[in-house]
């Protein structure tokens, strides 16, 4: 099926460069989505979408049912987590992460009952035009929606950044350009009509004007399926706001800005959001979830995941709660073949490499890709760079990844920000292009990092200075007032000295005992610098008193909505 | 099940240097067999004879440099220098020619600077300016192409004059050597002459073999082009830089100046713009470098040609351009995304 194509829609504006590329969708993308059996043991990491972790709700012990709130969102960038399955709660325990760091985090572990038991659902609200945009927010947060194109932003701190009446276009995507993963694909084909009464929901949430629907070329059952459930709301309901715009194969035509400027024309820059341009972008899947959070008032448990690779014997899509170990998963696809020796969470271009599969499927897991040295290019040799250009010409940030490449490996990183590093949004193009098989993509995250660290060392460093200066001028200042005090005393002593004196002499005395009136000289001094020093405190903390209502108030706030295009260091807008 | 860990992306190679290398490679055959058609075999033996020593320096600097054999040798990058080399020397030369300049470019003005990808200015260029500059009598050892030219001698005849510098007794040759249509001008331009009064002169002579050659090159630039191996800018601005230039001059005065046409096909014009130009290492990156850089090296070429003192301009040009490719990149940087004049602000609503 990956030579059948649907004519691309016309009037579209595309974007620079990008990579033709095999897609390998096919054996996966045949066969209907089946759901994953049910396994023994659920792994749910407190963390495992954009933002805040989520704090437990349940105990050890505790039996749950598939449904249950197990974890809150402890931020509005945060979201919930619910039991997969019905069960008993095992341990809450750090646990190894799908991450490319082979992390370990806090997680609940349930031991599944097998007995699969829903938990009272939310309020069913078919009635969703009727609620505000603010209930729809607390629905979407309550049963947990986060994007499930991979970004996993919780979904409703994304409509929160959008101004009320703010949004004029959502676009919809539904491009899945990576290889190999068909998800999205399999959910158009087969549950079109939840998305895209998913998307009224949000379409009524952010009171937009159109739904732009961004499908790749090479899906024509996909666009079909969608296509007529269209007509058919349009016909049956006079529902006129969905657009399907069909856009060329190739990657990486799903990034959300990508597509956003070939559906618009809109090019969005580093460090704005879409909302700022009255669009909002989510990708098929989160809006079918919306649909069943909303109307049907179920949380989000469960996700398709595609299991795919020559590294598997039998790719296909799976329905798989979330929490599923990865070895289950790959097991209900009939298990590893011969010579596998990469298992990557997400596509080939972005996706990243696992240490191992005893780990969890999560929010984020689109794709299990299993691989062996004969599916990529089995770990070349990196040549010198020959300048030839291919990945600037195909770059779709329009950088010149040659010249990056240059200043990071020279460690240069000034000169790296001078050639825009930090609009690098790390698709791979560069790398899968590069004749000289050079891992560019790796050198561009390595340079960030560096720059990050050193943003930070420095605003360390900053905060040791001003603190060490602050301490320097007390003790300047402290010192100054004791010697001032001082000075005060040995004046008055020696007048009173000389009034003695005047005094003895009248009286024709004798030697007067200067070394003992020195040593009270000392002891007065002190005692009055004791005084000096109670009475300061004594003032110190009136004051404290009284401005500390104000302090309080002032400290506990939370930077909101900013956790996902503009999460770089302070450093990272130092340019342009 | 636990398993190694790499970074993205992971998927075939798309192309490797090796690839494009031997993409130019194929490219240089139709012009090289068409030059040895109307040229001879002295076109052959340079480049062996450039090839073979480029292949060895190579080796001998990277044992020396301590560095791998693979990749280094085994991209073929080096075969193209030698190659090129080859096919800028006079068919007639002594067999030391070819083997002096491969030896300067490949030592000197490749592994010294660091290898592939770090040298500065083309290797072949760098050669072939050494020999021009140093062997200034050896290089204008041309021999006319074709009918009484060294195209008539046998295998034997021209493999003895190129490594004895005579040919057999009894082959009944005398003057082989005859000035190109460059040297020509330069006389008639230095000794006081009309260009015009030339008449059909300049072209008469060898223009049938320059036209064939150029074809032959520019089959080979197409090739290049259909694989991806070069991109259009650097040629078609540099032939553009030459037509502009030399017209400028032909229209101030036709009789000091040759004709834009003449420019173009003769010397080292049509295969300087695909083949050595187009050089990825030391040209430049950005598209619109790309296009002030063949320019660059177009007008330079004919400005040397009319003004300077050696009968062609395009290697001192391309040499010349090298230097400038770090300036021009800097100062051609695409704008990036998001970043265009108009595109972000339409649409913009804070």
């Amino acid at each position: 099926m990956p030579e059948a194509r649907v004519a691309v829609s016309e009037g579209l504006y595309g974007f620079h460069g990008g990579l033709h590329i095999e897609d390998h969708k096919a054996p996966a993308c045949e066969r209907p989505v089946e759901d994953m059996p049910l396994v023994d043991e659920y792994v749910l990491p407190l963390h495992m979408h954009i933002g805040a972790p989520a704090i437990p709700v349940v105990e050890p012990g505790e039996r749950v049912r598939r449904g249950q709130l197990l974890a809150r969102p402890d931020d509005f960038v945060s979201a919930a987590i619910h039991a997969p399955t019905s069960g008993t709660i095992r341990a809450i325990e750090p646990r190894a992460l799908p991450h490319p760091g082979g992390l370990s985090a806090p997680s609940i572990v349930l031991a599944a009952d097998g007995e699969d038991r829903e938990a009272e659902p939310f309020d069913p609200w078919p009635d969703f035009r009727d609620r505000s945009p603010v209930e729809i927010r607390s629905r979407l947060r309550e049963a947990g929606i986060v994007g499930l194109g991979g970004a996993v932003f919780p979904t409703a701190a994304k409509l929160a950044t959008a101004n009320p009446g703010g949004v004029e276009t959502l676009v919809l995507n539904g491009a899945e350009c990576e290889p190999y993963i068909s998800c999205d694909d399999r959910l158009m084909q087969e549950e079109p009509e939840t998305i895209l009464r998913g998307a009224q929901v949000i379409l009524h949430a952010v009171d937009a004007a159109r739904c732009l629907i961004g499908i790749e070329d090479n899906k024509p059952r996909a666009v079909a399926a969608m296509q007529a459930v269209i007509d058919r709301l349009a016909a049956e309901e006079d529902e006129r706001r969905f657009e399907i715009k069909v856009v060329p194969t190739i990657y990486p035509a799903g990034g959300e800005k990508q597509l956003i400027r070939t559906l618009t024309g809109i090019e969005i820059p580093r460090g704005r959001h879409v909302t700022d341009y009255r669009m909002l972008c989510l990708n098929v899947g989160t809006t079918a979830q919306c649909w069943r959070a909303v109307v049907e008032g179920r949380a989000l448990t469960e996700r398709i995941v595609t299991v795919a690779g020559g590294g598997v014997t039998d790719p296909r899509n799976l329905r798989v709660r979330i929490g599923t170990p990865m070895a289950d998963v790959i097991e209900a696809a009939g298990g590893y073949t011969e010579g596998v020796d990469r298992l990557l969470m997400g596509g080939p271009m972005m996706g990243f490499a696992l240490h191992e599969d005893e780990v969890p499927v999560v929010k984020a897991t689109n794709c299990l890709l299993a691989l062996r040295p004969a599916d990529r290019d089995p770990t070349p040799t990196p040549q010198p760079c020959i300048r030839c250009s291919r990945c600037a010409e195909a770059c779709p940030a329009d950088l010149l990844p040659q010249q990056i490449y240059w200043y990071s490996r020279a460690e240069q990183f000034e000169r790296c920000q001078d050639y825009h590093l930090f609009d690098c949004i790390e698709c791979g193009v560069c790398s899968a292009v590069c004749p000289s098989h050079i891992p560019l993509v790796q050198y561009f995250r390595h340079a960030k990092t560096e720059i990050w660290y050193a943003e930070r060392e420095r605003a360390k460093a900053e905060h040791a200075r001003r603190r060490f200066e602050f301490h320097n001028e007390r003790i300047e200042r402290q010192k100054a007032e004791r010697e001032a005090a001082l000075a005060k005393k040995r004046a008055a002593i020696q007048a009173a000295q000389e009034k003695k004196a005047r005094e003895q002499a009248g009286e024709g005395g004798g030697q007067p005992a200067a070394s003992s009136g020195d040593g009270d000289d000392r002891k007065a001094a002190a005692g009055m610098s004791i005084e000096a020093a109670r009475q300061r405190a004594r003032a110190r903390k009136a004051k404290a008193r009284e401005q500390s209502p104000n302090t309080v108030s002032g400290g506990g706030q939370r930077s909101t909505g900013e956790g996902r295009d503009t999460g770089h260091s302070p450093g990272a807008e130092g340019d342009s | 099940m636990k398993f190694p860990v790499q970074t993205s992306p992971h998927v075939e190679a798309q192309s490797s240097v090796a690839g494009v290398m031997t993409t130019v490679l194929w490219a240089l055959v139709p012009g090289t067999v068409v030059a040895i058609w109307l040229l001879g075999w002295g076109v052959l033996f340079n480049v062996a004879l450039a090839v073979g020593t480029a292949w060895l320096a190579e080796a001998l600097m990277l044992w020396l440099r301590a560095r791998p054999f693979h990749p280094a040798l085994t991209d073929r990058s080096v075969l193209i220098t030698g190659w090129i080399l080859a096919l800028c020397l006079p068919n007639l030369g002594p067999w030391w020619l070819p083997v002096v300049g491969s030896l300067f470019a490949v030592v000197v003005a490749k592994q010294l600077y660091g290898g592939i990808g770090y040298n500065l200015f083309n290797p072949a260029m760098v050669g072939y300016v050494v020999l021009l500059v140093s062997f200034p009598e050896a290089m204008t050892r041309w021999g006319a192409a074709l009918d009484g030219g060294a195209a008539e001698l046998s295998l034997t005849e021209a493999a003895s004059w190129t490594f004895f510098g005579a040919l057999p007794p009894g082959s009944g040759f005398d003057a082989l050597s005859q000035a190109t249509p460059l040297d020509q001008l330069r006389m008639v331009v230095t000794e006081g002459g009309s260009v015009a009064n030339m008449g059909g002169s300049i072209w008469s002579m060898d223009s049938s073999w320059s036209l064939w050659l150029n074809l032959a090159f520019l089959a080979g630039g197409a090739w290049m082009l259909y694989r991806g191996a070069i991109r259009w800018h650097i040629p078609v601005a540099m032939v553009v830089g030459v037509l502009a230039t030399s017209s400028l001059l032909w229209a101030i005065d036709p009789d000091q100046f040759a004709d834009p046409a003449f420019h173009l096909l003769a010397g080292g014009v049509i295969f300087g713009a695909l083949f050595v130009a187009t050089d990825p290492v030391t040209a430049s990156t950005t598209p619109r470098g790309r296009l002030l850089f063949g320019f660059g090296i177009g007008a330079l070429a004919v400005l040397i040609r009319s003004f300077g003192n050696y009968p062609d301009g395009v290697a001192f040009a391309i040499l010349l351009m090298n230097l400038a490719v770090p300036l021009i990149d800097y100062y051609t940087q695409p704008a990036v995304f998001g970043r265009k004049s108009g595109a972000a602000s339409r649409g913009a609503g804070e």
